[in-house]
């Protein structure tokens, strides 16, 4: 899904757990996750922290889909 | 004579742990055969015999594949043996992974034989096919007799040593290698056979297939992300509460577009998901934690984000076969294009 989107012209940023998998597929821009069940939470933490994980998690994915690039790329911390 | 030692790597459900819910557990050995391993001992006769098995989560294994690679690597080393067997995985995404990583590194970083097996659309298959021998099956455990015997087979000639045949002959996915052997026919007849066959509009197999490398160029980077419409997109399952059109909990074949108006949290009452394979616990609780629609709002209302999308699109991503996934990505690209979209947050469990 994420490749045919992205096939449209449209930047896509891939968030999830298994970024090997992600890399196969083809995705260009990805951005790790916490946990399979959970990519963007942490439902150990408070409400308010698993709030603020999530805001970082969503910044980094913006700042992906602002910064060009032209082969995969892993945005790590 | 002695029989050969062979150590078996499965997951929680094979080794009837539990289901999802077990999926964390870490790495565990135990005497003998389990599950599955029965039958590969019946297949071995009187050759081999599995002597441990290991059993790990598939979630604990996808997120922390290096500590769990190590675990596993000491565990199989502690037992000496002539060859190990992973799965089979079918179409288990996250256990397919971990067995073909874990027959890689086996192979490679203890130099001894390993097989696995999975279905050919499986994750795990793409990135190892060119390491290990995969042994191509079904796409579900209904598979499981027809998977044990080429793999015990395989697995045995490796052990000792013996020359292994085509991926045709053998069963495995094709690995790029190519195998030396006499054909039947010459070459101008196949070819021939071939054209009258294609001509014909039946079916023929081709004796060169081209590889696929298709890779799609990066979108442009966004410019003015204040000023930019950010759309969402799942393929983890999230819907609106009591799954509307009943999009299936696996090998999904439809995707659902969902209007997000005005909603500026998903909870509980609202919204769940319909992925089957894993546990759905966290993401029934708070489905922002698939589909951020919370911070998205809270960027929005800061100015940070231009807009976020009126509609979010999303299906299941559990053993959905590859054709599908391109034809929704295709159609929710479309529809996003001709929307004025500018970027694509796309989340995946």
């Amino acid at each position: 899904m994420v490749k045919e989107i992205e096939r449209t012209g449209l930047p896509v940023v891939h968030v999830c757990t298994v970024t090997p998998i992600s890399m196969t597929v083809g995705a260009n821009r990805i951005v790790p996750a916490v946990a399979i069940p959970h990519p963007l939470g942490n439902p150990g933490l408070s409400r308010e922290e698993e709030y603020e994980l999530r805001s970082k998690l969503v910044e980094k994915s913006l700042r992906a889909l602002e910064t060009e690039v032209s082969d995969q790329t892993i945005f790590e911390s | 004579m002695t029989k050969l030692r062979v150590v078996h790597y499965i997951n929680q459900f094979f080794a009837q742990v539990g289901g999802e819910e077990m999926a964390h557990i870490e790495p565990e050995k135990r005497e003998g055969a389990v599950g599955p391993g029965l039958a590969f001992n019946t297949e071995f006769g009187e050759q081999a015999e599995i002597v441990a098995t290991i059993v790990c989560g598939d979630s604990y294994f996808g997120e922390n594949m290096d500590k769990a690679k190590e675990t596993v690597l000491n565990m199989v080393k502690e037992e000496k043996p002539d060859l190990f067997i992973a799965g089979p995985a079918f179409n288990a995404g996250r256990y397919g992974v971990a067995c073909a990583t874990i027959t890689a590194a086996v192979k490679e970083e203890l130099g001894i034989p390993a097989i696995t097996g999975m279905y050919e659309e499986n994750p795990g298959a793409d990135m190892f096919k060119d390491k290990v021998y995969i042994i191509a099956t079904r796409d579900s455990a209904a598979g499981m007799r027809k998977a044990v015997p080429p793999m015990a087979k395989l697995g045995l000639k490796l052990a000792k040593g013996e020359a292994v045949g085509s991926s045709a002959e053998e069963g495995y996915l094709p690995n790029g290698i190519r195998v030396n052997f006499f054909e039947e026919k010459r070459g101008a007849l196949r070819a021939v056979e071939m054209l009258n066959k294609k001509l014909a509009g039946k079916a023929y197999t081709t004796e060169y297939p081209m590889p696929s490398f298709d890779r799609v160029e990066p979108g442009a980077a966004i410019k003015e992300m204040s000023k930019a419409t950010i759309a969402l997109v799942t393929s983890g399952g999230i819907v609106p509460k009591g799954n509307p059109d009943h999009i299936e909990s696996s090998n999904a074949s439809k995707f659902g577009e969902y209007n997000i108006a005005g909603v500026t949290d998903l909870d509980a009452d609202t919204y769940e998901t319909a992925h089957g394979g894993y546990d759905p616990v966290y993401a029934n609780e708070d489905s922002d934690r698939v589909l951020p629609v919370d911070v998205l709002r809270k960027l929005e209302a800061d100015g940070k984000i231009g807009k976020l999308y009126d509609h979010f699109y999303t299906t299941v991503g559990n053993g959905t076969a590859v054709a599908s996934a391109k034809k929704f990505g295709e159609e929710i690209g479309k529809k996003l294009k001709a929307d004025g979209v500018d970027a694509v947050i796309l989340t995946s469990t």
